[in-house]
């Protein structure tokens, strides 16, 4: 079917394999967020937090060649020393971050397809909408990755590196937790404002519904408990959990606010996980049939 | 020799909410081009969809190029073309980044998506506009690129949902002529469901009508315009008219008069046109006016409006 003969022809080429499909959602969506300079600023500006930990970590390790310099910094060794409150800290500041990144890119993902009749044309296709929705989810994990859980194991790990003796083995639980609770924060996040999207079409309202999930139902919860004297408000407050399961796994003792049990924060991730699949199970389809 | 058989439909039956919408379907399709026909509500888009796997069935199943519509789906779909009835693309993009995507979403590796997808727009006639976005197009443009996405990965059948919609007539005749044309090469099938019967008349050799769920009829138009040639309208002046029509008769013609001078006839096996002209002659007869049936697809599709649907529409 070459330009200048005009008439149909059918393919007869290689095929992609299926499972590499759902990559391409990713690829073009990348190519769209970046498209716009805002993002592209706001993108690079995330990695300000991870440049300073390393600086910091740096120089943290190299106080004795600034000395030579005249400048006298082991105070500041003492003042900021790099553990598991460092990392946790660090990790929290980028998790606001992807937040933001959320409420920038979530809207734009699944709304514009279900308003112009997009899903018919990908799902007529050899393509489910498990990987439509995991194609769409993929663009925010990647992105949310880049700024969160990366940077923060390789500062782990140049950490471990200029510290050696064994700090790296000792502190595996720190890795484990800038992990972990990066991805429950990535996942929550990414599904909350996939659902989102695909229930709400307008973008401003999309992205007031995201700050109203996850700061009003949390202004909510606390009020809850403070009339109620209970705990039990803390189900519905995302951010509340996952405070709590950060000073978990980095092994700190909670704030006392937070007096909910382990489970109940663990609980309020999965809940509002399989909440936002099952919205989004509800929403995803070539067609909605009206019963 | 008969075309293989396209779509099979095996007691086919969908409900929404307890409500059936397609009854217990049977039929086989093998046409190169089948028409799909019925008022709004007979159930064609919800047939089309439930082929393409959007709508599981209540009952029964369908069968395409001999893969079955539940278990082989994702199969089905890699040499299927969807043009859909209303607006339907990925917004913020160009024609060709838009039907590129379709394309390497069908499974075409990016490189030939991205030739193939300059080629469909070319193909369809929006070569010159394929960089503009497709939200800025035209109603009749946004028809060519649903056309175009539907094409790109070069599918063995193609659904077309009333591909005409909202089209001028200089588009609609566009619309029409590319859909003779990918029809012609042979290498393709094509559903086309619509409720102008002129636009399946001019374009399809099959034509199944729905009618509440239920299949009305399913035929062969080839078959019917052929038959039709034997039905003729026939004006005649001056002569020996009685004579005429006696000779007529002893042919083995069935006729019936409608007035003095007209008569309608179904020519048998055997006898042509030229006998009607060689006995007006001999008695002097003049042939004023001569015609073959016409709306052969109104009649079949009025016919089957009125008849009640036996059998939950096994054909």
């Amino acid at each position: 079917m070459a330009v200048y003969e005009r008439n149909y022809g059918r393919y007869q080429g290689d095929l992609t394999p299926p499972w590499s499909r759902f990559f391409i959602l990713p690829r073009y969506a990348a190519r769209d967020v970046f498209d716009s300079r805002l993002f592209t600023a706001f993108f690079t500006l995330c990695f300000l937090v991870p440049f300073a930990g390393l600086l910091m970590i740096y120089l943290h390790h190299n106080l004795a060649a600034l000395k030579l310099m005249n400048l006298d910094l082991t105070q500041l060794k003492e003042a900021l020393p790099i553990n598991a409150t460092f990392f946790r800290k660090g990790i929290e500041l980028q998790s606001w971050l992807c937040f933001l990144m959320a409420l920038f890119v979530g809207p734009a993902l699944v709304a514009p397809d279900l308003r112009n009749n997009g899903l018919a044309l990908y799902l007529s296709r050899p393509f489910s909408r498990t990987e439509y929705v995991l194609g769409k989810l993929t663009v925010l994990v990647v992105l949310m990755s880049l700024i969160t859980w990366i940077p923060g194991l390789l500062l782990f790990f140049f950490q471990g590196y200029l510290e050696g003796g064994g700090w790296l083995g000792n502190n595996l639980r720190i890795g484990a937790a800038i992990f972990a609770g990066s991805w429950a924060w990535i996942l929550v996040v990414s599904l909350v404002a996939l659902a989102i999207s695909a229930w709400v079409k307008w973008k401003p309202v999309a992205r007031v519904s995201l700050l109203i999930v996850f700061f009003v139902l949390a202004g909510f919860a606390e009020a809850l408990n403070a009339a109620l004297d209970t705990w039990w408000g803390h189900l519905l407050s995302l951010t509340t959990a996952m405070n709590h399961l950060w000073s978990v796994l980095f092994g700190q003792a909670p704030e006392e606010r937070l007096v909910q049990p382990l489970w109940a924060a663990w609980f309020t991730i999965i809940a509002g996980c399989a909440l936002a699949l099952w919205l989004l199970s509800r929403r995803v389809r070539a067609y909605e049939v009206v019963r | 020799m008969s075309n293989p058989t396209v779509i099979e439909l095996q007691g086919l039956e969908v409900r929404f909410g307890g409500r059936p919408i397609l009854k217990g379907l049977n039929a086989s399709l093998s046409g190169r081009c089948i028409g799909l026909l019925g008022p709004n509500g007979a159930g064609k888009t919800t047939l089309l969809h439930t082929i393409l796997g959007f709508h599981p069935p209540t009952a029964g199943t369908a069968r395409v190029f001999g893969k079955d519509i539940q278990t082989e789906a994702r199969a089905i779909r890699a040499q299927m073309g969807y043009m859909p009835e209303n607006d339907a693309f990925i917004s913020g993009m160009t024609a060709v980044r838009f039907i590129r995507l379709m394309g390497e979403i069908s499974g075409l590796p990016s490189e030939r998506a991205l030739e193939r997808a300059h080629e469909a727009l070319f193909y369809v006639g929006l070569g010159e506009a394929r960089y503009r976005k497709v939200e800025t197009y035209s109603l009749g443009m946004k028809q060519l690129a649903k056309l175009a996405q539907a094409l790109v990965h070069g599918p063995r059948l193609i659904f077309l949902d009333e591909p005409t919609n909202g089209l001028d007539p200089d588009a609609r005749e566009r619309m029409l002529r590319l859909i003779h044309d990918i029809r012609d090469t042979g290498e393709v099938n094509i559903i086309l469901s619509s409720h102008l019967l002129r636009d399946v008349e001019e374009c399809c050799d099959e034509v199944l009508v729905l009618k509440g769920g239920t299949i009305a009829t399913y035929c062969n138009l080839e078959e019917e315009r052929r038959g039709n040639r034997r039905f003729l309208e026939l004006e005649t002046r001056g002569g020996d008219e009685a004579s005429f029509t006696a000779a007529v008769e002893a042919l083995g013609v069935e006729m019936a008069t409608a007035g003095k001078t007209k008569i309608k006839l179904v020519l048998p096996e055997g006898v042509e046109v030229r006998d009607l002209y060689r006995l007006a002659a001999e008695r002097q007869v003049q042939i004023r006016h001569l015609d073959y049936k016409k709306d052969s697809l109104q009649d079949i599709f009025l016919k089957a409006m009125e008849t009640e649907v036996a059998g939950h529409g096994r054909v």
